[in-house]
């Protein structure tokens, strides 16, 4: 399994991609606009979200010298 | 118009394995946005013009780069250099080039298609997509900049530079946690570097 934390957003980035392909195929499917317009709500969704969580990876790695998520169960407080 | 949307969906499904495959940060971004550029075409010939645009600049152009800035804070040294000499050598970017002299052939294949593209499904134009997003929507686009600006000022709190006197207590304390746990934890974190082939 991977833990790299690089990793973990990139494959969400996928997922929220993948969703956005359903929506839109939904969207021309019956011709309507309001696939896309989901689909630009999950781009910025997807935008905001990989801003702070790669600023919260460089944070983790900062602390910890690691990527690995395994190394948060050292975290406490 | 059927065979481009399935070129590019399976240029899209094998980058996106490869992506989720490969152990080396870098090539990993390197097939993630082929992976998006081959979905934009997919959009495009799924009669979403709007959305294929944006697919591009947003995804591929702006949160591509943030990971790419990433991976490149986070080797430095010259350590990190000879692993980048390394890397160059290898065969590594002929994948890579072969997925995207696909795409290349078939956007040259559409653009020089004389009439307009026909697909089976109806083509939702712009001015549709933008007239729906500020009339019944206009609350969701309200939230969305709320939800951006939410993330402006994580991101600035997040990305403060910490103080050397709290820098050096928190490594001292977890130097103290990791002795205590028998340095478990850098060994652990230690087996997936970024020399992994």
């Amino acid at each position: 399994m991977r833990r790299n934390l690089i990793f973990i957003l990139m494959s969400v980035e996928i997922m929220l991609n993948g969703a956005g392909i359903a929506f839109v195929a939904a969207g021309s499917r019956w011709g309507q606009p309001d696939g896309q317009i989901m689909f630009l709500f999950i781009l910025a969704m997807a935008a905001s979200e990989v801003s702070i969580g790669l600023a919260l990876a460089l944070r983790f790695y900062h602390q910890h010298g690691t990527l690995d998520a395994d190394a948060s169960s050292n975290m406490r407080g | 118009m059927e065979v481009a949307f399935y070129i590019a969906g399976a240029v899209a499904i094998i980058s996106t394995v490869l992506t989720i495959t490969r152990l080396n940060a870098v090539h990993a971004l390197l097939y993630l946005i082929i992976s998006l550029l081959a979905v934009a075409v997919v959009f495009y010939t799924m009669g979403a013009p709007l959305v294929a645009a944006l697919e591009v600049i947003i995804y591929a152009g702006a949160i591509m780069v943030l990971f790419v800035f990433v991976v490149m804070m986070l080797n430095l040294g010259k350590r990190a250099a000879n692993i980048e000499r390394q890397w160059l050598q290898g065969n590594i970017w002929v994948g890579p080039v072969v997925l995207s002299a696909v795409l290349i052939a078939e956007i040259v294949y559409l653009i020089l298609q004389a009439r307009p593209p026909e697909s089976t499904v109806g083509v939702v134009d712009p001015k549709q997509v933008g007239l729906a997003l500020y009339g019944p929507y206009l609350i969701g686009v309200e939230l969305v900049s709320m939800l951006l600006l939410g993330a402006v000022v994580g991101a600035c709190h997040l990305g403060r530079p910490v103080t050397k006197k709290a820098e050096a207590r928190y490594d001292r304390n977890s130097d103290g946690t990791r002795a205590h746990s028998g340095g478990n934890l850098i060994r652990a974190g230690a087996g997936r570097g970024p020399d992994a082939p």
